[in-house]
Parts: structure tokens; C-alpha cells; sequence
């Protein structure tokens, strides 16, 4: 398995938890503790659907020290491409999955003074366990949470009712309250870090505030979930294994290629970690890379191309693998 | 089987030396006979008995004598343990790691048992028991990593993970061979590879960094590094150069073989829970010429690896004075025979 050692669970919970939004709960089957993770970590959820194997990165939000269970809480995505479909459809208690071991792709910084964290709506599972290890450690934090509507709002009551008002800062797009973001990220003690998780538009408006007010970028911090946008079909050939993969509308790359069982390199199959980076020996056409992990100039000399989100449109793509 | 720990020294009489068994378990760490500079990442998973792989953290025979050597050096030096105030819960994390993997190991000599947060450690060679409360600093006698790694044999690193880079923010380091974590603490991994010749130029940082920003949790992986060392001697620290370095012009045709020493390190890294941080254990073997050529095909290979061996890394693991020498001592026991494939033993 390229993308590392999976642990076979039982979906021992799910719990309605918001509109659209539910948390699963996953215990080992061979009753080990989980493993203990970092708060801001993610696993990579397996999916048997008929036979069809999907695999969705989810932020971990139970305590990271509690090794009972991993919970991860799934939005019903509106354009789902599967995954999160097959969570709320599908999947129900007592069922069998698996689930990869953590991976922490947006870690606290522990040098922070302080830590000011930033969630719009489902992006708020990994402060979930972010707080539970600041809160234990004794690290100062503080969570500005902005949800559409009170019904979409997950957790809200049960997070002012752990860190108390003045920590965790509620804003409600239906009652017109907004994230002061020029304010926040102007009246910060020096040595805070911010994080941000929620939409790009979001995610993009704060980072650009923190840079304009003078934040080091070493400081501010994301998780963007990526995934492979929908598209036109294409076929791509691996050169070293000799197969043509053809790449469906609503599929990735590197689904379609695990598909026709070749074992191809990843791990957060959101563009992020670099994991997935494979050589292109041809291509006539354009590759839409789509991924944050290349540079520019990387990504406009067109010898790599990251599996996991990537498209292509073209005459041929040809790919060391 | 409970291991018969030796009393030896590795200063002054340096009369440390490894028995038979000790021997053929060595990490030898050439498996062809041309010198290959490589990246040689593996899994680290355990391996056969009768191997330094039996246990993820190995204990061998000189034990007890390494953490004695060890109290030495941090009685004259107590700055080869140091660690940044943000690495405390990499200290826990790696704490909880040797103690079970000690535990799990050898539990003859090991036992850990934990009750929630309260945890007893017991370290039979040593004679500790401990009682303590996990997570909680003042429970113990010293820092977290300090006590642990007291009861540990080979150097600890901690490296923190941020900006996409790696950093030397902690460590434990007596055992070194000829750099410091006094000069390194706070460094980022291009910053401590600095005086590396060859590799930069063949990107061997890039990809190896690379591939240590995404080590899993659960995967831990190993490398070979290897030098050479007069006499048996664990401490060969830049800060003290002037006891070691003129060793290196006392090497004679007829004192090769006790005096020059293959250093071996396996290097283990593994991503830690709770930290996110990254452990590097730096674990050093070292053999002489004697102990070497008990082994045919190591007696010939090593002669074959050390001829082939370019200019600059000659330079830079310092072997410039006595190669010849070594070369010439141990070309006795080389019959030009061909050897088999693999480092271990036939």
C-alpha cells in the first residue's frame, strides 16, 4: 500500500450532527488503541462502494489523546463527486472501513504565544482537536467561528460551553455577523500564529489581510480541502507498466490509476504533500495541475504533475509509472 | 535470553570489545564491494534474530558501559543535552517511545507499566524504578528526553517540522561522530548538512528532506552512515578534539588492529504522535580491525570499499592519515575471493 498502513475499523456511531453535516465514529477492529495523533491531522477514509474503492482525507476532531475511537464529522457536499455521499447514504453503524494512519499536514506551531484560530463551517474539524491539545497543554488560544445559518452551524453551543465566550467567538452569516478579520489580525500580541480552515474565498481573504497588516508568512497558516474538480475525460498511459488509464468526468487520476490496480504513491490526496509527484516523459496538450504543492515555475515546465488532483486535455499524456 | 552486560571502558584503557555473538551481529554496513554514495532509506522493521533489527531499539552488551560513558561526558558537558521550551511534548513522545520499545524488546530487563496517566519504569541493568505521572515534568528527576535518553544507547535528535522545513530544536549527543548540537541546535536540515561534500551537489538533500516531511506515523524508516575511529572511543566531539584527533597519527602496521575502529551508525527516524516532531536516533556500533577479519567476508570486502573511496569523503570522515595503512593491514585477509551479495555473515 503506497499511501501507508491502514487500520481496519467498525463504525461503532453516527450522529446527525447539523444540517448535512454527520460524525462517524471509528474503533479499531482488533480492539488496539488508536494510535494518538497531533491536533490539525487528517485520515484517509477507505470506501468499498460496490467494489469501487474511494478514498476521502477527513480532519480528525476527537481528543488526540484519546485512543478509544477516531471521530471525523462529514459535510454532504452539494456536488459531491461520491465521497461524501457514500458517508451519509450509505455508511451505517456496525459497518466495517478502514482508515489510514494520521497524517498532520497543518500542525500547530509550538513556538506560538498565542495561536488565533479561524473556521468556516466544516472547516472547523480540525480546531476541534486543536483546542482539546492547546487546552490540555496549556497554550493560549482563541477561535473565531463563522457558520451560514444557526442549523448549519456544527458544534457551536458545545464549543462555547467548553472554552468558555470569551475564547470562542461565534459569527452567523444569516444574522449579518461577520469575522472582523482586519481588526483580529491587527491587535495581536507578537508571536501569534494563525490558522485558517474553510472555503478558499475565506481562506484567501484572511491570509491576505495577515500579510497586508504585516504578518510574517511564516505565521499564518492553512488547510485548503482540495479535491479534483470534475472534468473532461481523458487517457493517460504509464510508461513503465505499459497500461492506457482512462480518466472519467468525476474521477481522479490517481483513483483511475488505483483502479487498474496500479500501486501509485500518496498520502493526502488533496494536492498538499507532494506525495503523488510523478514524471511526465510526454504530453501534447496541457496539464491542469490544480495542485498547491508545485511552484510556478514548476507547474508552467510541465515535467511533473501531482496525481491526486490534476487533469490533463489533450492529444497524449504519458506518465513514469 | 537476558543479555550478559560487560563492564568496559571507552577512554582511557578503552577496554571495551565485542564478544563473538556481539560481533556477527554487527551492522555491517557495505553490501558490494565498489564504495556507493546513496540516500539508502529503508523501513525500519525488525529483522532476523541475531541482528541488530531483532528489536526497533536495540540494547546489545555494552549497555550499561555507554550509559556510564554517557553520565561522564554530561558531568563535564552538561550542554549535550539541550532542548527548545516548544519541544516538550516531542520530549513525552519520545519518552513514551523508548520505554515501550525497550519494554516490548527485552522485558527481562525492561517493564512499563502504565495505569492512565500514572506510569512505572523499570530499568533492571540500571536498578531504577520510577513512579511518575506522564506529561507531568516535575515527576521526574530530569526533562523528559534527558531521563529517557540516560537509558538509551545512541544519540536523539528532535526536529521540529514547520515552514517545510525540518529543525534541530532538541537532542541528547555524547556519542557523536565529530559534530555538535551545541553549534546545531536551531538549525534547519540544509543548515546542519551544511559541510557535507558530494551529496549537495547531487541533490540528496532535497529528495531526502522531501521524502522526511511526509514520514508516517507507524512507518519508521533507517540509514547507514559509517566512519572510522581510533581506538574505541564513543565521544568524538568537536569540543574535544584535542583528546581524539591526535589518536588518529598513532596508527602503526603493527597496532592496526586493535586501535582502528569501523563506526557504524543506524540512523532511525519516526514521526511522533502528539509533537508531529521527528525522531532521529543516531545509534553508533563500533569494531576494530581484529574483531572485523573474524568475518571472511567483511575481512575482504572492507579493503575493496576503502580503495574505492573518493578524495573528498576520505577528507571529510577524516581517514586521511591512516587509510593507507589500513588498507595495507587488512589486504592480508583479502584473498581476492568473490563475496556474496548482502551485509550479513555467510
Amino acid at each position: 500500500m503506497s499511501g501507508g498502513t491502514e487500520i481496519p475499523v467498525r463504525v461503532t456511531k453516527v450522529t446527525m450532527v447539523a444540517d448535512r453535516i454527520k460524525r462517524f465514529r471509528f474503533e479499531r477492529l482488533d480492539g488496539r488503541p488508536m494510535p494518538y495523533f497531533s491536533g490539525g491531522a487528517h485520515v484517509i477514509v477507505s470506501m468499498n462502494d460496490n467494489g469501487h474503492v474511494r478514498r476521502n482525507a477527513y480532519s480528525l476532531m476527537s481528543p488526540p489523546y484519546d485512543c478509544s475511537a477516531y471521530e471525523i464529522s462529514v459535510l454532504h457536499v452539494e456536488d459531491s463527486r461520491g465521497g461524501s455521499s457514500f458517508m451519509h447514504e450509505k455508511v451505517r453503524e456496525g459497518d466495517e472501513m478502514r482508515v489510514s494512519h494520521p497524517v498532520n499536514l497543518f500542525h500547530p506551531d509550538w513556538r506560538g504565544r498565542k495561536h488565533l484560530l479561524i473556521a468556516g463551517g466544516i472547516g472547523i474539524t480540525p480546531f476541534i482537536a486543536m483546542m482539546e491539545q492547546f487546552s490540555r497543554e496549556g497554550a493560549h488560544f482563541e477561535l473565531h467561528y463563522a457558520i451560514r445559518t444557526r442549523d448549519r452551524g456544527a458544534y457551536c453551543e458545545d464549543l462555547v460551553a467548553s472554552y468558555g465566550p470569551h475564547r470562542v467567538k461565534i459569527y452567523c452569516d444569516a444574522e449579518n455577523n461577520r469575522i472582523p478579520v482586519a481588526r483580529l489580525v491587527d491587535g495581536q500580541p507578537l508571536g501569534t500564529h494563525l490558522y485558517v480552515c474553510g472555503p478558499t474565498g475565506m481562506i484567501d481573504g484572511v491570509l491576505k489581510a495577515g500579510l497586508e497588516a504585516g504578518w510574517p508568512q511564516q505565521n499564518l497558516h492553512c488547510e485548503r480541502f482540495l479535491s479534483t474538480p470534475p472534468g473532461k475525460p481523458f487517457t493517460v498511459k504509464l510508461t513503465r507498466t505499459g497500461k492506457t488509464i482512462h480518466v472519467g468526468h468525476h474521477e481522479s487520476m490517481l483513483e483511475a490509476i488505483e483502479a487498474a490496480g496500479v500501486d501509485a504513491p500518496y498520502l493526502c490526496r488533496g494536492g498538499a504533500c507532494g506525495q503523488c509527484e510523478t514524471r511526465v516523459t510526454a504530453c501534447e496538450g496541457k496539464l491542469l495541475h490544480n495542485d498547491i504543492y508545485l511552484s510556478d515555475e514548476e507547474k508552467a515546465a510541465g515535467q511533473k504533475v501531482m496525481l491526486c488532483v490534476s487533469r490533463f486535455e489533450g492529444a497524449a499524456l504519458h506518465l513514469d509509472l | 535470553m537476558a543479555i550478559a552486560f560487560k563492564q568496559e571502558t571507552f577512554r582511557d584503557d578503552f577496554s571495551y570489545r565485542n564478544s563473538p555473538e556481539n560481533i556477527r551481529r554487527f551492522p555491517f554496513p557495505f553490501d558490494r564491494d565498489e564504495y556507493m554514495y546513496s540516500v539508502n532509506m529503508e523501513p525500519h522493521v525488525k529483522g532476523q534474530k541475531g541482528t541488530v533489527f531483532e528489536s526497533l531499539i536495540d540494547v546489545d552488551e555494552h549497555y550499561i558501559a555507554e550509559m556510564h560513558d554517557r553520565a561522564l561526558v554530561l558531568k563535564e558537558d552538561p550542554l549535550r543535552y539541550q532542548a527548545l521550551p516548544h519541544m516538550m511534548t516531542a520530549q513525552w513522545d519520545t519518552l513514551e517511545l523508548l520505554m515501550e520499545e525497550q519494554a516490548a524488546g527485552y522485558p527481562e530487563h525492561f517493564t512499563l507499566i502504565r495505569n492512565g496517566d500514572q506510569w512505572r519504569w523499570i530499568n533492571r541493568p540500571l536498578g531504577i524504578d520510577d513512579t511518575f505521572t506522564f506529561g507531568d515534568r516535575a515527576t521526574l528527576p530530569y526533562e523528559p528526553l534527558e531521563y529517557i535518553t540516560r537509558q538509551a544507547q545512541g544519540d536523539f535528535c528532535i526536529v521540529d517540522q514547520r515552514d517545510g522545513n525540518l529543525w534541530m530544536d532538541a537532542g541528547m549527543v555524547t556519542t557523536q561522530a565529530d559534530w555538535s548540537l551545541d553549534f546545531d541546535i536551531g538549525m534547519n536540515f540544509m543548515e546542519w548538512h551544511g559541510p557535507v561534500p558530494l551529496a549537495h551537489q547531487m541533490g540528496v538533500f532535497e529528495r531526502a528532506l522531501k521524502f522526511l516531511l511526509n514520514l508516517q506515523q507507524g512507518k519508521p524508516t533507517r540509514r547507514f552512515n559509517w566512519t572510522m575511529t581510533i581506538n574505541p572511543r564513543l565521544d568524538t566531539s568537536p569540543e574535544n578534539y584535542p583528546k581524539w584527533g591526535p589518536d588518529r597519527a598513532t596508527v602503526t602496521p603493527e597496532n592496526v588492529g586493535d586501535k582502528v575502529h569501523l563506526r557504524v551508525e543506524v540512523q532511525t527516524l519516526w514521526r511522533l504522535p502528539r509533537s508531529n516532531a521527528i525522531l532521529f536516533v543516531i545509534r553508533c556500533y563500533l569494531m576494530n580491525m581484529n574483531e572485523l577479519v573474524t568475518v571472511p567476508k567483511w575481512a575482504r570486502r572492507f579493503p575493496r570499499v576503502l580503495r574505492t573511496l573518493p578524495p573528498e569523503l576520505i577528507d571529510y570522515k577524516g581517514l586521511t592519515r591512516y587509510r593507507e595503512t589500513t588498507m595495507d593491514w587488512l589486504s592480508k585477509y583479502d584473498d581476492g575471493a568473490p563475496t556474496s551479495p548482502g551485509t550479513f555473515p555467510d
